[in-house]
């Protein structure tokens, strides 16, 4: 396994908050279109989440993309688990999965 | 560093051979594209790991010279489940 100090930091994000967002700029911020779908999706289910901005952090930009295997961010994690980027984040909560995920995992949704 | 439809429809043939691609130019300036994909391959497998299998056939190139891809991966219509599920193994 992989002991970098930024797959450290990763780790440490991932299990210490239940629902992060790997994105670009701030979820008060986005900087792109894909990372404030995600941001959207999470905030009209009400959910609480921490933002995780890797454009001011390049190392972390390229790392989440290897920690993940995934090549594209936004990336979600609940509960240490990797849920997705933009289009599936989108699929899951136009079907109402998305909702029903976070319930499953605990995670408190506003009524 | 933008990429050809075309193009992005071979390689994802070439590594799932009997996907059906449909792809879309979203904003007819060849880099941002919507690809829908479906295979046999996919199912029993939850959706991250479906892209996870695209993303592989692109060698890289996604989040590179192709910015946007907006992908949607699903097994055959006649085929089980969500593909969130949770994985099957056999039926019973």
């Amino acid at each position: 396994m992989n002991d970098s100090p930024v797959f450290k930091r990763i780790r440490q994000e991932i299990a210490e908050n239940p629902v992060v967002v790997f994105m670009k700029g701030t979820p008060m911020f986005p900087q792109c279109g894909f990372s404030a779908a995600v941001v959207q999706a999470l905030s009209l289910l009400g959910v609480k989440f921490k933002g995780v901005d890797v454009l001011t952090d390049p190392p972390l930009r390229e790392a989440i993309k290897e920690f993940s295997n995934w090549p594209t961010i936004p990336q979600l994690y609940v509960k240490g688990e990797f849920v997705g980027g933009a289009d599936i984040v989108r699929e899951m909560y136009e079907s109402g999965e998305l909702a029903e995920f976070l319930k499953g995992k605990e995670i408190a949704l506003a009524d | 560093m933008a990429m050809d439809a075309r193009e992005i429809e071979r390689l994802i043939k070439a590594a799932i051979p009997d996907a059906k691609v449909t792809i879309e130019d979203l904003a007819g300036d060849g880099d941002h594209y919507a690809a829908h994909v479906v295979s046999a391959q996919f199912t029993g497998r939850t959706r991250v790991q479906q892209h996870q299998m695209v993303y592989q056939a692109l060698k890289g190139r996604m989040g590179d010279s192709l910015h946007a891809l907006a992908l949607q991966t699903n097994p055959p219509a006649d085929s089980a489940p969500g593909p969130a599920a949770p994985q099957r193994k056999g039926r019973k």
